[in-house]
């Protein structure tokens, strides 16, 4: 059966028709979940896609993290389905606590949007499963606030962990140690500030980031749902 | 208990020490177009203002540090200044 992936829409998400399209071609089931959805257990794997959720007012991702559905991530995600949070997605997941460290504002104070190269640095993640270490992909950037940051000690336990999932070949926008996506100790919860389902097409300029959909979907694959 | 009284509260939220602050930097490198010399350790943050019922002082300041401490500042990044007085 095909993988059941569920896609979290809040008010002021705009990347959600994008994340359903890329996987739904790649053979899930993927359909859009409202904000406001308080179960969440009959699917394979979730994703928080990118935009400006409730605007990214004081901060984004400071309010998306009070929605209703929020709860349901948290209860998913401790039950060890696999969730992704995609750019703004990522930092919806930090604000939430389901992830580590914070994403302010890009070094320099230059929106970006660009293709970059990204490493693969785990292959034993819900976005990674199966991926070869080192290898690089080009998939697409576009934010403001990229910059990943945490204090020594989190970042010291990060590396000591294995939970850099991607690290940037070139960092565009000051991340600390060149990270573009970590993982939660569970390895189920990956945020990512790349966005893979920019890059699942040719027409799209790169067909790179069907290499992350994929380990999703097979991960998505390999677990029960979490009912 | 007596009834809840109005006070007002300001929060602060700056960027902790050691978190690169662009916006900061950015506005300190502008100053030297203005002729000052010896303005340093610019930083930049958010200032909030709100209303909020309570019993007194102690109890103002409580509640509105929780509105600080989970909503308007991150404490991964940020650090946040509570003050209180009656409405």
């Amino acid at each position: 059966m095909a993988p059941r992936i569920g896609v979290v829409l809040f008010p002021g998400t705009n990347c959600e028709h994008d994340a359903v399209q890329a996987l739904g071609r790649m053979g899930a089931d993927a359909e859009l979940v409202w904000h406001g959805a308080s179960s969440l257990g009959h699917y394979d794997a979730l994703v928080l896609p990118g935009g400006f959720a409730h605007g990214d007012y004081l901060r984004p991702g400071a309010i998306a993290r009070f929605s209703p559905v929020m709860e349901a991530v948290a209860d998913y995600a401790a039950a060890g389905g696999p969730v992704v949070g995609i750019c703004n997605g990522f930092q919806v997941l930090t604000e939430a606590g389901l992830l580590p460290g914070a994403l302010q504002k890009n070094r320099g104070l230059r929106f970006l949007c660009t293709t970059v190269a990204v490493r693969v640095e785990r292959a034993d993640t819900a976005l990674t499963d199966g991926v070869a270490v080192g290898t690089e992909l080009s998939i697409p950037i576009n934010h403001f606030e990229g910059n990943y940051t945490c204090d020594a000690a989190t970042l010291a336990q990060l590396r000591d962990e294995g939970r850099v999932v991607l690290r940037y070949v070139d960092n565009p926008n000051g991340s600390v140690d060149d990270i573009a996506g970590v993982c939660n100790a569970g390895r189920n919860v990956v945020g990512l500030m790349p966005h893979p389902e920019r890059a699942s097409d040719p027409l799209l300029g790169s067909e790179d980031g069907i290499v992350l959909l994929a380990a999703l979907l097979r991960t998505a694959g390999a677990t029960a749902p979490v009912t | 208990m007596a009834a809840p009284r109005q006070f007002s509260a300001q929060v602060e939220v700056l960027l902790r020490d050691g978190i690169a602050d662009p916006q900061g930097a950015t506005i300190e490198r502008a100053l030297p177009a203005l002729g000052l010399d010896g303005v340093t350790a610019v930083r930049a943050g958010k200032s909030f203002r709100f209303v909020l019922a309570a019993a007194d002082d102690a109890d103002a300041l409580a509640r509105a540090t929780v509105v600080a401490d989970r909503l308007l500042a991150n404490p991964v990044i940020e650090e946040s200044v509570v003050t209180v007085r009656p409405a």
